[in-house]
Parts: structure tokens; sequence; C-alpha cells
């Protein structure tokens, strides 16, 4: 049976040169930042904060970017991914508040060097098993934190931590948002956002500094992924025992890969604290670990623009649709299902996987064509 | 049984190697060596233990007992990938292309075993690693225009047809920048033409300077291209010699040709 599929996405070509892409970009860039003071209609979440959901949408693309780096490149299915996520938080909360008074900026290298060791630590024996038992062995890692979170009484125990360090405020100008009524546009002058003050009732600043942290980190992708390291842990992911014979030592690049990973996972674990501004144990469950999951394999792993997507649509779609209350979840099922039947590769995948689901089907309709010649001939 | 003496200096050399699995032997207690500049054939009926010789050859299996020696260095407790760095290359029997990625990255993956730039370099885009990235794509390009796929390297792997398949899997190997490049059946399921034009590929890869292994089921391909052969059966080495001294050899024939033959006739 052939398989319905949606259609490919492309830029259509006057859109492909070059200084036209980097215009876009800067326009895009300029346009998701200016994003939660624009306030549009229909986009904005009609019943929550929408500086807040932009600014968890923020922490999770973050996030996916970091599993991206371990599922979608290196190809090592990681369910415990929470766990680097929660020692990111709770590094930064243990120092700032709990046994020290660290400022936030420079609990953020302990942070990222602590969760990359745990990577490492994690990595170094179970990076020789593959496949399931990898992602079994992950799965504990995820319930070890949090459960030795939550029985510590040195971090919190199960009320966690209060009163986590925010970032420094610099109260630089004042922004108001727009306020659309009946198809005009108003300055809301009763409505500014602070720029730059992290308080605790207007997320716009966090969103503006964890989109920034997205950008800097996807350019270390970029960069990363174009170089040897890339092309490495795509030989591994596609066949370990090959890439070996072909001098790579796969084990130290799988290693690397979790390692950065939790680089990434920590840093948004440490951002995403700062903005809570309290941590407990019970919010870093499994079911975190399956929404990052699900994030990367609804936009497309491997591909970084897809992750991005599916990790904003995971957070942006249920809060949009809030108002259909518990419906929204049962929403969101029948979403995935439809997906996992229509595009089992993501939204986005990556070219080349497109590249060869295209050729898979052009044999397919040729072969439909000879068997058509056959019966007419 | 007298044999050819081969001219270069022994490279690699396979010395009264056994492996078992379990109560099976796999090989028993074989010995050879390859020399320098040579293309040695590999040759045995199915099951013979010639693929299984070569895994023990690119590290893939361990010896039960006896070791094999590249230049004189012990190679039993080599990584896989320290093996390919030293100078042993292979391909696989069956196809082991990177299929998602475009035939030149696939080269360049073979190619970046020599390359000592690592995560920061790639992360600041300094000029070394710029310059080892540039220079590994050229020698990869350059590959693919050796073993004939020059074309193509902007396809992915997977999209490419059968033969050049296996033409990318020799470039592949070659990439690595071998000492002694190990072919396993390069010519499984070609026709005698593609198989003619293999031969020329495998002799152009000598003329290059390469030392090549070559196993092979197909008697006239390797009666055609190679300069020593060494029969295995049941694991066993059974005669080794010019094509000619193998041809007549009833050890040989008994095993293999003569079965093959009777068949034919």
């Amino acid at each position: 049976m052939k398989r319905p599929t949606l259609p490919e996405i492309t830029l259509p070509a006057p859109l492909r040169s070059k200084p036209v892409k980097i215009v876009g970009l800067a326009i895009l860039v300029l346009f998701l930042y200016a994003l939660p003071i624009l306030d549009l209609p229909i986009i904005t979440t009609p019943d929550s904060d929408f500086g807040g959901v932009l600014y968890t949408m923020a922490t999770y693309v973050l996030i996916a970017l970091g599993l991206n780096i371990v599922i979608g490149y290196a190809g090592l299915l990681d369910l415990g991914y929470v766990g680097f996520y929660a020692i990111g938080a709770y590094t930064t909360a243990v120092l700032g508040v709990q046994h020290g008074h660290w400022p936030f900026l420079a609990t953020i290298p302990v942070a990222v060097a602590v969760t990359m060791l745990s990577g490492v630590i994690l990595g170094a024996p179970t990076l020789r098993v593959r496949g399931d038992y990898l992602a079994i062995v992950t799965l504990g890692f995820g319930e070890i934190i949090r459960l030795a979170a939550k029985n510590s009484d040195w971090l919190g125990g199960a009320r966690g931590i209060q009163n986590v360090p925010k970032p420094p405020s610099v109260h630089l100008f004042d922004v108001p948002h727009l306020r659309w009524e009946n198809g005009t546009v108003l300055i809301d002058v009763s409505n500014k956002t602070q720029a730059f003050v992290f308080g605790f009732i207007d997320y716009v600043p966090y969103y503006w500094l964890a989109l920034t942290v997205i950008f800097i980190v996807l350019i270390a992708d970029v960069l990363i992924k174009s170089s040897r390291v890339g092309r490495a842990w795509e030989a591994t992911r596609e066949d370990e025992d090959a890439a070996e014979v072909m001098g790579v030592p796969t084990f130290r690049y799988k290693l690397l890969a979790f390692a950065m990973g939790a680089f990434v996972g920590g840093l948004a674990g440490s951002i995403s604290a700062a903005g809570a501004n309290f941590i407990y144990p019970d919010s870093y469950q499994i079911q975190v670990s399956v929404i990052f999951v699900a994030a990367v394999v609804i936009g497309g792993q491997g591909n970084r623009w897809g992750v991005m997507l599916g990790a904003a649509l995971v957070v942006y779609l249920p809060e949009r649709f809030r108002g259909l209350e518990e419906y929204r979840i049962l929403m969101f099922g029948v979403a995935l299902m439809l997906l996992a039947t229509f595009r089992p590769q993501g939204l986005l995948p990556p070219r080349n996987a497109r590249r060869a689901r295209k050729l898979e089907r052009d044999l397919e309709e040729l072969e439909v064509g000879d068997e058509v010649q056959e019966v007419t001939s | 049984m007298t044999t050819d003496q081969p001219t270069g200096e022994v490279m690699l050399e396979v010395d009264h190697v056994t492996l078992r699995f379990g109560g099976v032997t796999a090989l028993d207690d074989v010995s050879f060596a390859i020399h320098e500049g040579e293309i040695l054939g590999l040759i045995g009926p199915n099951g013979a233990g010639k693929t299984t010789c070569f895994n023990v050859m690119t590290g893939v299996y361990r010896p039960t007992m006896g070791d094999v020696r590249f230049r004189g260095q012990g190679l039993s407790r080599m990584k896989r990938f320290e093996i390919t760095r030293i100078g042993i290359a292979r391909t696989f029997q069956n196809i082991r292309l990177f299929k998602t990625m475009t035939a030149l990255d696939n080269v360049m993956v073979g190619g970046d075993t020599h390359s000592s730039v690592g995560l920061l370099n790639a992360l600041f885009r300094t000029p070394r690693q710029r310059h080892e990235e540039a220079e590994t794509r050229r020698r990869a390009l350059e590959l693919l225009d050796f073993v004939g796929i020059g074309r193509r390297g902007d396809e992915l792997a997977a999209n490419l047809s059968y033969g050049d398949q296996r033409r990318l899997e020799i470039a592949r190997a070659l990439a690595t920048n071998p000492k002694l490049l190990c072919l396993d059946e390069p010519a499984a399921g070609f026709n005698p033409a593609e198989k003619e034009r293999l031969m020329e590929l495998i002799r152009k890869v000598r003329d290059q300077g390469y030392t090549v292994l070559l196993i092979e089921h197909d008697m006239r391909l390797v009666m055609g291209v190679t300069d020593r052969i060494v029969v295995l059966e049941f694991g066993r080495k059974i005669a080794e010699g010019s094509p000619t001294e193998v041809r007549d050899n009833p050890a040989v024939i008994a095993a293999y040709l003569g079965v093959d033959e009777e068949d034919a006739s």
C-alpha cells in the first residue's frame, strides 16, 4: 500500500539566493525578538501570558537543539535528557541560594561543566550498549537524578529550592506593547516591558535572554555539524562498524555527542531555573523527557530547524488551546498520531532524508508506470 | 610445492592464526604473508573462512591463537580504528556505505582519519581547520574521480547504482590513505563487462603503489588480476602460489575447481 504523504517543504527558487536569504533571516530574527511586544491576534495565547509561553517555548527549543545532537546527529536514543536539564537547574540553585550566594551568570559555567561531566560519567559505561538498551539506561538516569534530589535534604528535598538567583537587571528603556482592536493597532502605554529587568511578572526579558542563547547555540551547532565532527557523528549513526573501520573512533564521538547534548541541556536547565524562581524535583519527571523526545521526533530528528519547530509547537499548541481544557491533550494525541501516519520522519526531516525518500517515491512511480505499460502492451 | 618468490618486503603477516567460535573452528592454523606492492588473492569455496580471515586481519575478530602483524606490529591488541590508521583499509562484501550521506561525504569520512583538528578548531573555524577541510575535500573528489564516479559526488550513497556503490566503497577505503587495501568480493553481483572494468581499477590501484588483498569468488577475475593466490578450505590453507601453480594444484582442483568444472561440463 502506498502511504499518503504531505507535500515536501522547499523554499521557492527566488528565495534561495544568498542575499535574499540573509535579509530574510534578519527579518525573521527581528520578528522573533519583537513577537511578545506585537501581541498579534490569533497567534497570541488568549488564556495564558504570552511572554511566559514564549519563554517556555524558547527553553524547549534550546533543549531540542541539544537533544538533536544526541538523537538526530549521533543516533543515540536518550530518554533521560531531563536529568541534564535538572542538573543544570539544580547547580544554579545550589550555588546561587542553597549553599552560596553566587550571582546567576557565575553559576552558568559551573552548571554546564557539571552537566557535561555527568554526561561523560553516564556515557562512558553506557555508550557501549546500543539502541534499546541505551534508551533503558538513560531512562533510569533521568529518574535517578530526580529521586536523588527528592531524597536529599542538602538539595532541598521534595520541597525544592526557592529564590533561585535571577539574571542581572539593567533597566535601559521601556518597550510598550501593541494592542489590536477591531483591526486597528494601538500602542498600549499602560502595558510596558522594562528592558532588561528580570522580575517576577513579566517574562519577556527572559524570553529575549533565552532567544539570544538559542542563536549562539545554533551558530555553534552549524559550525560543528559541518565539520569532520558532524561527519563522524553521521557515519556512526548510519553504520557504527563501518565507521569504525573507516578510522572513526566511534565511542569517543558518541561520548562527545553526549557531552555536547548535556552542555546544552544544562544551559537550558539553568536558564529555566532562573525564570521559574523556585525548582522542585517533581518538575523533572520522566514525562518531561518524553515531551523533549517528542519535540525532536515531531520536528524531524537530524534537522535543526525541524526540531526547533517541533519544540515550539509542543509547548505552544497546548497553551494556545488551553480554552479546550483537558480536550487539548486529546487533540495533541490525535495530532501526534496523524503525524506518525502521514509524516513519520517528522515535519521537517533533514535534507538528505528528504532526498532519499523522494528517490524512493520516484522509483515507486517508475515501477507503477512499468506495470501499466505491461498491462497496456 | 614451489612458490614464486615475491619480490617486495613482507607487509602483513598472518602467523599461525586459529579462530574458534565455541566448538566451531573457523580458521585453523592459517599462515601466509602479503608482500609490498603485490595483489594477493584469497580464494576458497563458500564457507572456507575467507571473510573470517579478513575480519581477523582488520580487527573485527581477535584470533584465538596466533597473531597478525603489520610491518612487524601485532594487531591483536589494537582497536579497529587504530588498525585503519596504521594503514589497513577494507571494503565490505555486503555494501556498507553511509546511506544518507552524499558520496563525497562518505569519502571524506575516510579522509578524516588523517585529520587532527577537533571540536574547538571547528567551532572557531581556525585557518588550520579550513585548510584541512579543503584538503580532505579535494582529495575525496580526486578519489571519486579515480574510481570513476567523479560526477556523482553530490548524490546520496543510497541513490547510486549498485556498481557505483561498490566503487564508492573502494574510494572511501582509499581515502584512509592505506598501505594495504583489502577488497572483500568487490565484484559480487557484477556482470562480465563490469568485472572487466573492476579488474582494470584494481590494477590501477596497485599501480598507484597500494598493496591489494583480494577476496574473490570468481576464478577468472582472480586468475587475471592477482600476482599470488592463497587458497582456503574449511578454515585451513591448502595451497599458496602463482595463479598457474594454484590452478594446477591437485588439492585445489579437488576442493574447488574440480567440483566447479564438473558442474560446468
